[in-house]
């Protein structure tokens, strides 16, 4: 049984121009302990996927306008507050990307660590300053039991995101979301926090959906990726696929504007245009206006998602023949 | 050239950001009422001359305490003086009051706002005598300067102004101060421009929204104050008609003539209401910091 | 051909912090952000500029056009010593030197419509506002792959890689020698950054440019730049020509800062495979003694903690301050 399994979720935002689907038919499922990476630029939806997925989203503006989310058997779109606030921690939790403003500044961390326990669990007083201590210690911050009354502001970036894992992870969830958890960080410490989040993967063996623009990050983490644009996802494959036979145009544009760290290449495969606006998007294929593979017929219909090779999905009309030998 | 930026072109309707603001505004319900109550008050004000017949000032003996009617529209007072006339030049001695102290704090306090916040070397200075004048209560520090100056319509707009200035300076100074950081002042910086260009193209214009509400409060702040000073007999010399002036004589007749405190008082309560208004709508649609969340 | 165009000396700048209070009685710290740099950027090349956030180089990008004025040390434009001179004749200089910022929002007087943010630079060089000033403009505008219906636009009404050109617009309208890009791509997706980056390398070519080009990026510096420059807490470490940087860099942590950068092929995933850095990079404001690198590095030595090595020459063209290279 998949751990979350996500069907044709469209959530819509109110706007001054009406309302406008943020993200349109996602469809996706995890298993337990799978690490998938959901890629996408600005506007791609990707970040709202998530707070969906977790019920973060304010309603109004926003709305699950169709679809479903089902969690460890659990219909988590039609679920009271009450009882969303009980899967999150011990069920999904998140780590998000700033980590500067996800801490509050006027507690400890060790006080903020052992409240998200409290929340859950019913745990004397050193009981949760054990467990405080312990889960400091698995992120990797160096003297736990010292740290563990320092404030935010007395942390680096780097370690105030190892605070937010921390917390996280304090109620053993059984799914991560983890949205552009590494963006804020300088390489060095991305680097870091990567390894971390595997390793606690391999550890407690908790689902992990990274969230990201970084196809760096990908590589790095996932097992298998979503390609998500302008709200759509566009393509879904194995990891290694992705990279090796991308059958979208926008997937293998991505790949290819990239400057890599160890061949010269004389110019880029620039991407021509600009994403569109959630409330302007394209009629038709939401790529056709950027992709030099279109045809009049991308403009008119929204192609689906469609299973092209084995575990390999992809939603445009001409992959097929696109595809490479 | 291939990767020409506009693949869904750059939007198609255009309109001028000024253009967009009043549009804004005037969808904005609050903004609206606040503009009609003010605008009827102003208007008022403006034809003092045509639509008053009495001498605000004339006494007539015989005619005292009569209650409002056909032939007094808001009775008369003590004296027997039309409290119609008095209260529309009273109105129009309101707006000249608040008009005069918000074009001096839109000078001064910018300039000294200004100053302070884009010459780091005058600021400790400039803001050290700032923060002495805002640490004495308002009101307190307008009557006393009006007691040295002595009562007069001018004096009380000269109060006024040393009372408020300070504050308009603060907040003119805070968004420079935010201003002077910003990229495209680096730009200008870099492309040669010198420190006047530099304030008047990119910095005063950006710090215009934040002061534009500022005063429309201190319109309401300055009509208030005014009132409440002649009431306290510091203000405009009676006879002058000034709301606050009626009030203070009408107080004395609160049960015979209650007529006399409760007409200026209600034109008092519209004007502050209707600029309280009109600056909640300004703040809304001006205030950068509420925007963005659009 | 390699004519330097820009050559800092022992360019330093600090900064008090939290100096002041009511008297200015509070003792200041120093924080130095630029310490004791010294470099060339040759006429017609891209000079790299990379590290990790404090690491000082953004201030450094501004030192060089005087937008920050130095502590001490000297900046020399074409052979001219343009430190300590005057603002007037500085003015005749920032014809031929300026900068690309990194917030495409931020950086556009949103007042401004895109006609007069272009023309400003002329303008302040003397141009009358009228039909010759609009031409240049437009003609600019049309380098940048924007149409010249843009002109009576303002900021809001364009994306963040268009805005972007606008900036670079106004950067290049005085037709500068030199310009400096402060993450000019860190911003944009990555769709839009490829644009971007090859409109930077086309102007280049076009105008005879000389970048210094500031980024986080390894990937994007390599593709656009010459040469590299890698700094570390307000010092350079290594210099040397894209390629030599890349396939053997000699400082310590430009190794551990090229190993970090994320797999471009699940194939190559780094973790388990590659050496990491442990720890944070120390505060600017208290750096370490000695050597600024040594609570970090993997062959930290006794004489790092003491003494702070010198750049040198360690191949022709490839200069590091290491203690590992002296021996």
């Amino acid at each position: 049984m998949n751990l979350l399994e996500v069907r044709g979720l469209t959530t819509a935002f109110m706007t001054g121009r009406g309302e406008v689907n943020a993200i349109e038919e996602v469809s996706f499922s995890l298993k337990e302990g799978e690490i998938l990476g959901i890629v996408g630029e600005s506007g791609s939806g990707k970040s709202v996927t998530a707070l969906t997925v977790m019920g973060l989203l304010p309603q109004p503006p926003a709305r699950v306008a169709a679809g479903e989310v089902v969690f460890n058997g659990q219909n988590l779109t039609r679920m009271s507050d009450r009882d969303m606030q009980r899967i999150r921690g011990p069920g999904i939790s998140m780590i998000f990307q700033e980590p500067m403003t996800s801490l509050n500044p006027v507690f400890s961390i060790g006080d903020q660590i052992m409240e998200t326990i409290a929340a859950h669990e019913r745990l004397s007083q050193a009981d949760l300053r054990k467990r405080a201590i312990d889960m400091l210690d698995k992120v990797g911050i160096p003297s736990a039991s010292k740290r563990l009354d320092d404030y935010p502001h007395q942390m680096s970036g780097g370690q105030r995101q190892r605070v937010m894992i921390a917390m996280a992870l304090a109620c053993n969830p059984k799914l991560l979301i983890a949205d552009e958890p590494t963006t804020a960080l300088d390489v060095t410490i991305q680097a870091q926090i990567l390894d971390l989040l595997m390793d606690l993967r391999d550890e407690f063996g908790m689902a992990i959906m990274i969230i990201t623009h970084n196809m760096g990050v990908i590589a790095e983490t996932a097992d298998r990726v979503l390609v998500m644009y302008a709200g759509r996802v566009i393509e879904e494959a194995p990891v290694a696929q992705v990279f090796d036979r991308p059958l979208h145009p926008y997937t293998r544009g991505l790949l290819e504007c990239v400057p890599s760290l160890t061949e010269d290449k004389p110019r880029l495969v620039a991407i021509p245009g600009t994403l569109p606006e959630p409330a302007r998007r394209p009629p038709g294929c939401r790529f056709a206006p950027r992709c030099s593979h279109a045809l009049p017929a991308c403009s008119e219909a929204i192609p689906g998602l469609e299973l092209l090779e084995p575990a390999h999905t992809v939603a445009c009309f001409r992959a097929q023949e696109l595809a490479p030998a | 050239m291939s990767d020409v930026a506009d693949a869904e072109g750059i939007a198609l309707k255009r309109e001028h950001p000024a253009r967009a603001t009043l549009r804004r505004l005037f969808r904005h319900r609050l903004f609206v009422t606040g503009l009609l109550l003010f605008g009827v008050i102003a208007v008022i004000a403006i034809t003092a001359p045509w639509i008053t017949t009495a001498d605000p000032q004339r006494l007539s003996m015989r005619n005292k305490f009569l209650p409002p009617g056909e032939a007094w529209v808001f009775g008369t007072d003590n004296f027997g003086r039309s409290l119609w006339s008095r209260v529309v030049w009273g109105a129009q001695l309101s707006m000249i009051i608040g008009a005069s102290v918000v074009g001096l704090n839109a000078v001064f306090g910018t300039l000294i706002g200004a100053l302070a916040g884009y010459f780091r070397r005058l600021d400790n200075a400039l803001m050290r005598v700032n923060d002495a004048l805002m640490a004495f209560p308002a009101i307190l520090l307008a009557i006393a300067v009006t007691s040295v100056l002595g009562p007069s319509t001018l004096n009380v707009i000269l109060a006024l102004s040393i009372v408020y200035i300070p504050r308009t300076a603060r907040i003119v100074r805070s968004s420079v101060i935010v201003l002077r950081e910003m990229e495209y002042v680096q730009a200008a910086v870099a492309a040669g421009a010198g420190h006047w260009r530099i304030l008047r193209h990119h910095i005063l214009p950006n710090a215009m929204a934040p002061m534009i509400v500022q005063l429309s409060f201190l319109f309401a702040y300055a009509v208030l104050s005014e009132a409440t000073l002649s009431f306290l007999g510091v203000g405009a010399v009676p006879p002058t008609p000034t709301w606050g002036n009626i009030m203070a004589e009408g107080r004395d007749f609160m049960r015979e003539a209650p007529w006399i405190i409760t007409i200026p008082g209600v034109a008092l309560m519209i004007t502050v209401m209707g600029l309280n208004l009109l600056g909640d709508g300004l703040r809304d649609v001006l205030d950068p910091r509420l925007r963005i969340q659009q | 051909m390699t004519t330097p165009l820009v050559t800092a000396s022992g360019l330093s700048k600090h900064f008090e912090v939290g100096g002041g209070g009511f008297f200015g009685l509070r003792k200041a710290a120093t924080l130095k952000a630029v310490d004791e740099v010294s470099f060339t950027i040759n006429a017609g090349e891209t000079l790299g500029l990379v590290g990790e956030s404090g690491c000082g180089k953004s201030t450094l990008g501004r030192l060089l056009l005087r937008l920050i004025e130095p502590t001490s040390g000297t900046i020399a434009f074409d052979g001219n010593d343009i430190t300590r001179i005057g603002r007037m004749e500085m003015r005749g200089y920032r014809r031929s030197m300026q900068i690309i910022f990194q917030d495409p929002y931020g950086a556009l007087n949103p007042r401004m419509s895109v006609e007069d943010i272009i023309a400003e630079p002329l303008v302040i060089h003397g141009a009358k506002p009228g039909a010759e000033t609009r031409k240049q403009v437009t003609q600019m505008l049309e380098k940048v792959g924007l149409p010249a219906r843009a002109l009576d636009r303002f900021p809001h009404e364009f994306s963040g890689g268009q805005r972007q050109r606008i900036g670079i617009a106004r950067a290049l309208v005085l037709h500068p020698r030199l310009i400096v890009c402060d993450e000019a791509v860190s911003a944009l997706d990555v769709s839009v950054q490829a644009q971007i980056v090859n409109l930077l390398q086309d102007l280049q070519r076009e105008m005879g440019l000389t970048y210094l080009f500031i980024a986080h990026d390894l990937s994007v510096v390599r593709h656009i730049s010459d040469r590299v420059a890698v700094m570390y807490l307000g010092k350079v470490v290594e210099v040397a020509d894209k390629k030599t940087i890349y396939a053997a860099p000699l400082h310590p942590y430009t190794q551990a800062l090229i190993a970090a950068v994320p797999a471009q092929h699940p194939a190559q995933r780094s973790r388990g495979r590659r050496q990491r850095i442990a720890g944070d990079i120390p505060s600017a404001l208290n750096p370490p003694s000695g050597c600024r690198f040594h609570t970090r590095c993997p062959h930290v030595m006794p004489v790092c903690r003491e003494r702070a090595p010198e750049l040198r020459e360690a191949a022709a063209g490839h200069q590091v301050a290491c203690h590992l290279t002296d021996i």
